[in-house]
């Protein structure tokens, strides 16, 4: 036996310029979740400073523009620096040559590539704000984003590059399931997030382009006055809102899809169980990314479309409902009669079901006309978006992050304390997100940076919520950072979890395995209930 | 043969090509709809001022269009004829017909360039800059927004087109593709047929009525 040390990709070259000019999957895994995590620290930096200026009516830490441009930031920071790369370039990028027994992605270059391209777009984004930042809310509605005088144009261009990279990881996904699985790694054999990825990169690839060139046109719209959106030049600012949400909407598929690949996992190895209706989970990830290209129509109940058009979108959007549950279902039929044990990776899962089947639940209603134009564009949007968005997608993030950290880095971390942390983050975003839907239902308007007093103390339980997530993030950051470090040693399988990827050792060697390994069995196949117990 | 470097990870050359059509396909699909916003734009638009419309594009020069047309669907047959000779043993000619493919499409710009000359000096200009007197503004200015916007981010494609073509064009004369490593050939075909079809729907919604 070699020494492990001198094997692992961690070792493998320890320069910064090793690194930045690596093509090894893993390594740029590795740089996607700390590129995510800082910019999950700024929007939420950006998130704290909201909540607080909303603590008391009228002015409480800064004025209505500096407001303005700072939710919009927390937008865009959040959506497209960290949630839609988060999990598909950081774990996805880690984990799915290791599920399949490949030895890298399919174009490792163009891997790279997509890594500058994220950092390129994020400093012209980062760059925007310091310019002044934009202020037009993340969606750069038309046509406030074509006259305002603050810096839409970087913020723009920013999110344009970012595009171009989520489309590279996507086709490069794609390519990579279907032609790197090992011999024997049959469609139906393929692990749960590994679809889970697959169909969120279809996603990416149909419906990026399209955000790209309607931003295109935005930013043309400011510079040469092209009229496309502006209906003072015979343009029509809904053709862009319908561009908008053609990709915008999906892309809260790609946030969630992958969030739902991450629960599968966790659920099946957390209960030591097969995972319950494989094929249904598989057909419903395909059914959500097909069915997601036809629900956009229900962001502009209230622009005025036509009673049928906002039927029909309505109705497609209820269609998302039936895939989703039949995912919730196969979960708790995983969970049923297991051998459940209780790590921080299933507290924030069974988190993770609660918050999409409460925010997914309302979301059913949203899609129904009558309700949603009550609601519309009132807090209770806003707290229905967060619950989908932030409770589940960042519940789902978190379970990767301890589930997959001793394959990443081959340490433990003290498990006593990422329980507690869990608790303190799902009370923290139950506390924080309720009492927006209570505001949003007594009339409180969404971007406001003022309200009558008389919602003041709805306002103060959320943001006393807010203030407990923050200290749930900084007690996983403190103990994780010390982990990687002084965490105990965690051997290959510290889990006992049958997913493909443990197969290699943890942290895994530079080409992912010595020897191809062997797929007799499917995914996730645990021993049977039959076998009895050793007592 | 391909250097060792790049068919590291994969066993063999047939795998890696498998995965580099998928690749470029995928691709493909992401550049259709990269325009698929603007001909979304374009039908829209046409249907609310059906009139300006209709009296922007009579203004449209069809000749230049019509042979434009003609030059990008040589380029692509000579782009094939390439295809077909590195995969028979001819890089040298492959070479050659992929620099004439090249050639075609810088004159395909030149034409282009020509055809801009023209609107800048009456006055074709988009959104705001609009001053062409021969039709009235409201609804011919998006046309001509949408005109340039189609036209100029189709040169685009094509001046990349350009490059990869020379890039292989260059190499393939150099011996560096044969029948047993053709992969970059084909796929930089791939992409100029894109340019290419793109160009077929451009070229019947903006020239002719």
């Amino acid at each position: 036996m070699s020494p492990p040390a001198a094997e692992s990709y961690l070792s493998d070259g320890r320069t910064l310029w090793s690194w930045l000019t690596t093509h090894d999957h893993k390594r740029i895994g590795v740089m996607f979740l700390g590129l995510t995590l800082f910019f999950f620290l700024v929007g939420g930096l950006f998130a704290l400073a909201l909540r607080i200026e909303l603590l008391t009516p009228g002015r409480t830490i800064m004025g209505h523009l500096a407001y303005n441009r700072m939710f919009t930031l927390h937008g865009v920071t959040m959506v497209w620096l960290f949630m839609i790369p988060a999990i598909p370039s950081a774990f996805g990028n880690f984990l799915v040559p290791l599920m399949i027994g490949a030895r890298d992605v399919a174009f490792p270059r163009l891997n790279l590539a997509s890594v500058y391209l994220y950092v390129l777009g994020a400093s012209v984004t980062l760059w925007g704000m310091f310019e002044g930042g934009a202020d037009t809310g993340w969606t750069f509605y038309t046509p406030y984003s074509t006259t305002t005088g603050t810096a839409v144009l970087p913020v723009l261009v920013g999110v344009f590059i970012i595009g171009f990279s989520t489309i590279l990881t996507g086709l490069n996904f794609i390519a990579t399931v279907h032609t790197l699985r090992a011999p024997g790694l049959t469609w139906m054999k393929v692990p749960l997030f590994v679809w889970a990825i697959y169909g969120t990169a279809i996603i990416q690839v149909l419906a990026t382009p399209v955000l790209g060139m309607v931003l295109l046109l935005v930013a043309l719209e400011r510079v040469v006055g092209a009229g496309i959106f502006d209906p003072a030049r015979g343009g029509d600012p809904i053709l862009f809102q319908h561009l908008f949400w053609f990709y915008s909407h999906p892309a809260v598929y790609i946030m969630v899809l992958p969030s739902m690949g991450v629960i599968s996992e966790a659920v099946s190895a957390f209960s030591r169980k097969n995972a319950f209706s494989y094929r249904m989970i598989v057909y419903s990830t395909l059914g959500i990314a097909f069915v997601g290209f036809f629900t956009w129509g229900h962001h502009m109940f209230a622009s005025g479309q036509s009673t049928f058009g906002s039927g029909a979108f309505g109705a497609m959007s209820m269609l998302v409902a039936i895939f989703t549950a039949i995912k919730i279902f196969s979960w708790l039929g995983t969970l049923y009669r297991g051998s459940i044990a209780i790590e921080s990776p299933l507290i924030y899962t069974l988190g993770f079901m609660f918050f999409l089947f409460f925010g997914g639940m309302i979301g059913v209603a949203y899609a129904t006309t009558s309700l949603n134009l009550h609601w519309h564009d009132t807090y209770s949007v806003v707290a229905h978006f967060h619950f989908i968005m932030v409770g589940a997608t960042v519940m789902a993030f978190l379970a990767a992050l301890h589930y997959w950290f001793p394959k990443m880095f081959g340490r433990c971390f003290p498990a006593k304390l990422a329980n507690g942390a869990a608790v303190l983050i799902i009370f923290g975003f139950i506390a924080t997100f309720v009492p927006q839907f209570l505001l949003g239902n007594l009339g409180m308007p969404r971007r406001y940076a003022d309200y009558p007093p008389h919602f003041q103390s709805l306002h103060v339980a959320s943001t006393a919520g807010a203030s407990l997530l923050a200290f749930g993030f900084v007690a996983i950051a403190f103990y994780l950072a010390w982990s990687l470090r002084h965490g105990a040693v965690a051997g290959d399988n510290p889990w006992g979890s049958e997913g493909f990827e443990w197969r290699s050792a943890s942290p895994p060697p530079t080409h992912n395995f010595h020897v191809t390994p062997e797929y007799p069995t499917g995914p996730h196949e645990y021993a049977r209930e039959e076998v009895p117990h050793a007592a | 043969m391909p250097p060792e470097a790049v068919t590291g990870h994969w066993g063999s050359e047939d795998a890696r090509k498998q995965a580099a059509y998928l690749g470029m396909w995928v691709f493909i699909a992401t550049e259709v709809l990269l325009f698929a916003g603007l001909f979304t734009a374009y039908g829209v638009y046409r249907s609310v001022y059906p009139e300006a419309f209709r009296a922007a594009q009579l203004t449209m020069e069809v000749g230049l269009g019509t042979l434009n047309t003609f030059l990008l669907v040589s380029s692509s047959i000579l782009v094939a004829l390439a295809v077909h000779a590195v995969r028979g043993a001819r890089p040298g000619l492959g070479g050659a017909l992929l620099l004439a493919a090249a050639l075609l499409g810088v004159v395909f710009l030149a034409v282009k360039g020509v055809e801009y000359a023209h609107h800048v000096k009456e006055g074709g200009l988009p959104g705001d800059a609009y001053r062409f007197t021969e039709v009235p503004r409201v609804g011919a200015s998006l046309f001509f927004t949408l005109y340039y916007l189609l036209t100029g981010f189709h040169a685009l494609h094509v001046t990349v087109g350009v490059s990869v073509l020379t890039v292989l064009g260059v190499r393939s004369a150099a011996g560096a593709f044969g029948p047993e490593y053709a992969t970059p050939v084909e796929l930089g075909g791939m992409y100029w047929h894109l340019v290419d079809v793109i160009w077929l729907f451009v070229y019947p919604i903006l020239y002719l009525s």
